[in-house]
Formats: structure tokens, C-alpha cells, sequence
């Protein structure tokens, strides 16, 4: 077989299946159960830190994963 | 030492441009490497003359510079590329404008690439440049990464975008659609680009928070995916190393697909991804509430991420392309329509609740419209790949209103939200200078792109119609010229259309400068209060 056929047997095969499988992987994995309140948190993210970088002040610390 | 590094080989950048315009095979290749000459003779002066002085950098403060000299370039940028689209457009409704002195420089042919190039890469790259320093600073808590890495992104931007223009109207070009710059400018775009991608994993990689926000995936993959686009799409072999010409390394067929698996993904992650990027966190920010639903955000993103890459075929129908491969980008393009709803839907009700911001905000206006249009084009988008309505529409001006509803509509009036809203914040200022200007710019540019969109409506699905007609005998009714001549009223039209947009871009301007040189500071709040 030349490398063609052989490449796009593969792609609408094997690698189809692969790309559909890590994408419902992906969306089951984000409907995870105790998803949402990390994801609430993530959301709310961009409220903190807008004048200065964590740790800089007092008042903003509060949400700072030490590094 | 590093100061010293730097001098030798900006020295040597400046030498070597300097012979190279000497032996320069053709114009546009000479002035491109006296433009390289003076500006890095130009660094080199800046940089010696900072050679000893101590670098004190507090790295509790964001490093806001960079981002407002992008707000200062995008709009800069955005004026300019607009400009140059009215002065095309009138070009069209008016042949006489193409001015017999200036022939082979400022003629059409030669400040099309000029607009396309300015309003999507130097307006639009400026915007996403910006928006993403600011935004990874924010959202990971951290400084920006890389020091003075920031600043080469910026003015290495600005300097492709001035190679680029000279070029363009000399007649540099490699003839791929927003692809057009030559040899050499796109190995500096790669540099600058790569800089730009560490600068972005750097800050993030520093983050303080634990979560990488959903903006920031948006704008790693415009990154990443621009990178390989970009370099894939321009393999090409210089003529020689004094010449803008260079070889493709691809022929035929193969050619012109990697040249729209590149061309629609630049419109999927540049001007897609990106934009949503911004968009993802200036509108909750403008709106005050976090984005409507994150766990849809997340499958906007990896759907987008998914299906995009395989849109381009849409651009080849009825060509050589294989039926299979045409057939390939059509489903993908209608599989799109759903996640681009999903996440219009997902900007659109990050305002539930909150709609009577509506009246009283004109900037959360101005993104409201603009997901609007990228709801709508991205509708219209997949109905147009659809064959059946591509051979109506293609190659006709329905798909210039497309671009136009989604490059003014979509990402103009997000881009314009987004200076509006970091203006003041950035030069800490008590609000904008005007809001009312502000509703201004939202009128002008809202009614620009409805007559814009829609005189390209009808002229090009009357152009589709004309070029198909056919008598009784089975020959074709309407000559090439004769849709020409039909078409000169929408194209006035949309001239116009194009004027209101500018001068609504030009009022916003006005508007921001105000807001800087008259608007009181801030006045200080006595502490940081908490976000809970």
C-alpha cells in the first residue's frame, strides 16, 4: 500500500476514533461530579488580583496557592 | 555582558542590512533592509545608552508598560488599517481614485494586502498581544515573565508590521492570501512569535493561582496553533539571500490546500481563539459577574480546538481539490456552528441578571453587539461552505460582507470594548473621558457594518446570480464587466459604511486621549478591599 492510502486509512480509522474518544473524554471530564466548585472558584478567579500580583498586598492574599 | 551581546550582534544586524541593501536584487527588498538598518542602529543607541544603569524591578507590580504602549498601538494600527480599507473601497466604486502617478504603489492591487495585513495583524495582532499581557498577568497573579522579553514581542511586532507595509506596496509579496509577507519577514515573525509564546508559558508556569483560567487556553492555542500555521505555510526557498522572491515548497493542488488550512485557521485561531481569549475576560470583567458557565466554556474550547483545523477545504470548492477533502471541510464547517453558539451563548448570558447595563453601559454594549456578529457570522460561515450555496456565493462580494461582519463586527467592536475598558484602569484614571462619545463610536461603527454587510448582501449574491445566468441556447447572459458596472451603487454604499466605521474609530480615539490628558486620577481607596 503506498503511503497515501496507507495514511488515510489510518486517519478515518484508528485516529478518528482516538480524536473522538479524547474529546468526549474531555467533556465527560469536565461534567465530573464536585467539578462544579472548582470551576466556580475558577470563574471568580479574575475578580482578585487586579492591582498587584498575589502576596503583594494585604486584602488579596487570601486565594494564594504558595508556589 | 549581556548588554554587550546585545551590541555585537545589533551591530552586525545593522552592517549586515547595510550591504544587503547595497546588493538588494530588487526595491522592496532594499528599503525592507534599511528599515532593519535603522532599527537596529536605533536599539543599539537605546541600548547603550542604558548599558549601567541598575535594572529595579518590583516584582509585586504587573508590568503594565507593554500593555499600554498595545493599547497605544492598536489603535494606532486600527485608524490606519481602516483608513486604507475606505481608500480601497472608494477605489472600487471609483476607478479614477486608482491615481496614474502612483501606479504599481498605491493602486488597488498593491493596498489590499496593505489593509488586510494592517487591520488583521497590526490592529488585530496588536489587540491580542496586548490583551494577553495583560490578561496572563491578572489571572495567574504574577508579573509578566521574561523582563524585557515583553518589550522585544512588542516593537519586534511593530517592526514586522512596518516591513511588511513597505513591502507590500513595492510589490513584495509571496501571492498567499494573509500570508503575503516575504522570506525574511516571516522568519522574523517566527522569532517574534516564539518570544511572544515564551513570555506567555513563562507567566504562566510562575502562576499563584492553581487554576489556568479560560482566557489563557484561548490564547495559548492561538499561540501555539499560529506558530505552526504560520511556519508550515511558509516553507519556502529564498532566490537568493539579497532577494524577496523566494520558491513555495509546495506545487499545485497541495499548494493551495496548505495555503487555506493556514488562511482558515488564522481566521479560526487568530482572529477566533484569540478573541475569545479576550473575550472570555473582558466581559465578565466589564459585566461585573463571572462568565455565564465555565463548564461550557470548557467544551467551547476543546470543540473549537477539535473541529477547526480541518474548516479550510471550504475555501477550495469545485476546484482541484479532491471531492472527498471539499467534502471534509464542509462538515467540519457545519459541525463549527454549534460550539461558536455555544459560546456566543455562554458571552451573551454572562449578562443574565444584569441586562440593564445594557442602557446605562455603553462599552458592555459594544461587546454585546460584537458577540452578536460573531454569532452571526459564524452562522453565516458554515451556510456559505455548505457547496450547494458556495457556488452561489463564492468568489462573489457576499464572502467580503462575511469577513467584514466578522473583522468589524466581531472583532473590532470586541477590540474596542477591550481599550475602552483598560484605558482607564491602566493609566488609572477616574472612567473614560466621554461616554457619550463612547455612544458615539457604538452608533457609528454598528450602523458602518450593517450598510457594510449589507450592500455586499445583495451585491454578491447578484454578482452569483449574474455570472450564472444563461439564455435558451445555454450561453452566459452578463460579461465579467457588466457586474462590474451593476455593482457600483452597493459599493458606494459600502464605502460609506466603511467611512462611519473609521470616523466612530477616530472619535474613540479622541476619546482615550482625553481620558488620559483630562480625566482626574483615580482617587485612592484606602485599602485593598477583599473580592468575596
Amino acid at each position: 500500500m503506498d503511503t497515501y492510502s496507507l495514511l488515510r486509512q489510518f486517519a478515518d480509522s484508528w485516529m478518528l476514533i482516538l480524536m473522538t474518544a479524547l474529546f468526549l473524554g474531555v467533556v465527560a471530564y469536565a461534567f465530573r461530579p464536585g467539578s462544579r466548585k472548582l470551576q466556580d472558584e475558577a470563574a471568580n478567579s479574575i475578580f482578585r488580583n487586579d492591582k498587584r500580583p498575589a502576596g503583594a498586598a494585604e486584602g488579596s492574599s487570601r486565594n494564594i496557592k504558595e508556589a | 555582558m549581556w548588554d554587550y551581546v546585545k551590541l555585537v550582534v545589533l551591530g552586525a544586524i545593522a552592517v549586515f542590512a547595510a550591504i544587503a541593501a547595497q546588493y538588494a536584487h530588487d526595491l522592496a527588498y532594499m528599503v525592507n533592509a534599511i528599515v532593519v538598518m535603522l532599527a537596529a542602529a536605533i536599539t543599539f543607541v537605546v541600548v547603550l545608552r542604558h548599558m549601567y544603569e541598575p535594572v529595579a524591578v518590583d516584582p509585586n507590580t504587573y508590568n503594565d508598560d507593554v500593555v499600554r504602549a498595545g493599547v497605544i498601538a492598536t489603535a494606532f494600527w486600527g485608524v490606519v488599517g481602516f483608513l486604507v480599507g475606505v481608500v480601497i473601497a472608494f477605489q472600487l466604486a471609483f476607478p479614477a481614485l486608482n491615481i496614474p502617478g502612483v501606479e504599481g504603489i498605491l493602486n488597488f492591487g498593491r493596498l489590499r494586502p496593505l489593509h488586510t495585513s494592517a487591520v488583521i495583524f497590526a490592529f488585530g495582532g496588536n489587540a491580542l498581544i496586548m490583551s494577553a499581557f495583560h490578561i496572563v498577568q491578572r489571572t495567574c497573579a504574577t508579573r509578566l515573565w521574561g523582563g524585557n522579553l515583553g518589550w522585544f514581542v512588542f516593537w519586534g511586532w511593530q517592526l514586522m508590521i512596518v516591513l511588511a507595509a513597505t513591502s507590500y506596496v513595492l510589490g513584495g509579496t509571496q501571492s498567499k492570501e494573509y500570508a503575503e509577507t516575504v522570506w525574511y519577514i516571516d522568519l522574523w515573525i517566527v522569532v517574534v512569535w516564539l518570544s511572544f509564546l515564551a513570555v506567555f508559558l513563562g507567566t504562566l508556569i510562575n502562576r499563584k493561582e492553581p487554576h489556568i483560567y479560560v482566557a489563557n487556553w484561548f490564547l495559548l492555542s492561538m499561540i501555539i496553533t499560529v506558530a505552526m500555521l504560520h511556519v508550515v505555510n511558509n516553507l519556502a526557498v529564498p532566490v537568493s539571500i539579497f532577494s524577496s522572491k523566494s520558491v513555495s515548497a509546495f506545487g499545485g493542488v497541495q499548494d493551495a490546500m496548505t495555503q487555506w488550512w493556514y488562511g482558515h485557521n488564522a481566521v479560526g485561531f487568530f482572529l477566533t481563539a484569540g478573541f475569545l481569549g479576550m473575550m472570555y475576560y473582558f466581559v465578565p470583567k466589564q459585566a461585573e459577574r463571572p462568565v455565564y458557565s465555565y463548564k461550557l466554556s470548557i467544551i467551547h474550547f476543546w470543540a473549537l480546538i477539535f473541529l477547526y483545523i480541518w474548516a479550510g477545504p471550504h475555501h477550495l470548492h469545485y476546484t482541484a481539490l479532491p471531492e472527498w477533502a471539499a467534502t471534509l471541510g464542509m462538515v467540519f464547517s457545519i459541525m463549527l456552528w454549534m460550539p461558536s453558539w455555544g459560546g456566543m451563548i455562554n458571552g451573551l448570558m454572562t449578562l443574565s441578571g444584569a441586562w440593564d447595563k445594557l442602557r446605562t453601559d455603553p462599552i458592555i454594549r459594544m461587546m454585546v453587539v460584537s458577540i452578536g456578529f460573531y454569532g452571526m457570522s459564524t452562522f453565516e460561515g458554515p451556510m456559505m461552505s455548505i457547496k450547494a450555496v458556495n457556488s452561489l456565493s463564492h468568489y462573489t462580494d457576499w464572502t467580503i460582507g462575511h469577513v467584514h461582519s466578522g473583522a468589524l463586527g466581531w472583532n473590532g467592536m470586541i477590540t474596542f470594548g477591550a481599550l475602552y475598558f483598560l484605558t482607564p484602569r491602566l493609566w488609572n484614571r477616574d472612567g473614560l473621558y466621554s461616554l457619550r462619545l463612547v455612544s458615539w463610536h457604538f452608533w457609528l461603527a454598528t450602523i458602518g457594518i450593517v450598510l457594510y454587510a449589507a450592500s455586499m448582501w445583495v451585491s454578491g449574491i447578484m454578482e452569483g446570480l449574474m455570472w450564472r445566468e444563461v439564455d435558451q441556447n445555454g450561453f452566459l447572459v452578463n460579461a465579467f464587466a457588466d457586474t462590474v458596472a451593476a455593482k457600483t451603487p452597493m459599493n458606494i454604499v459600502r464605502g460609506v459604511g466603511g467611512l462611519m466605521f473609521l470616523s466612530g474609530a477616530i472619535i474613540m480615539c479622541y476619546n482615550l486621549w482625553m481620558t488620559v490628558r483630562a480625566q482626574p486620577a483615580k482617587a485612592v481607596s484606602p485599602a485593598a478591599v477583599p473580592a468575596e
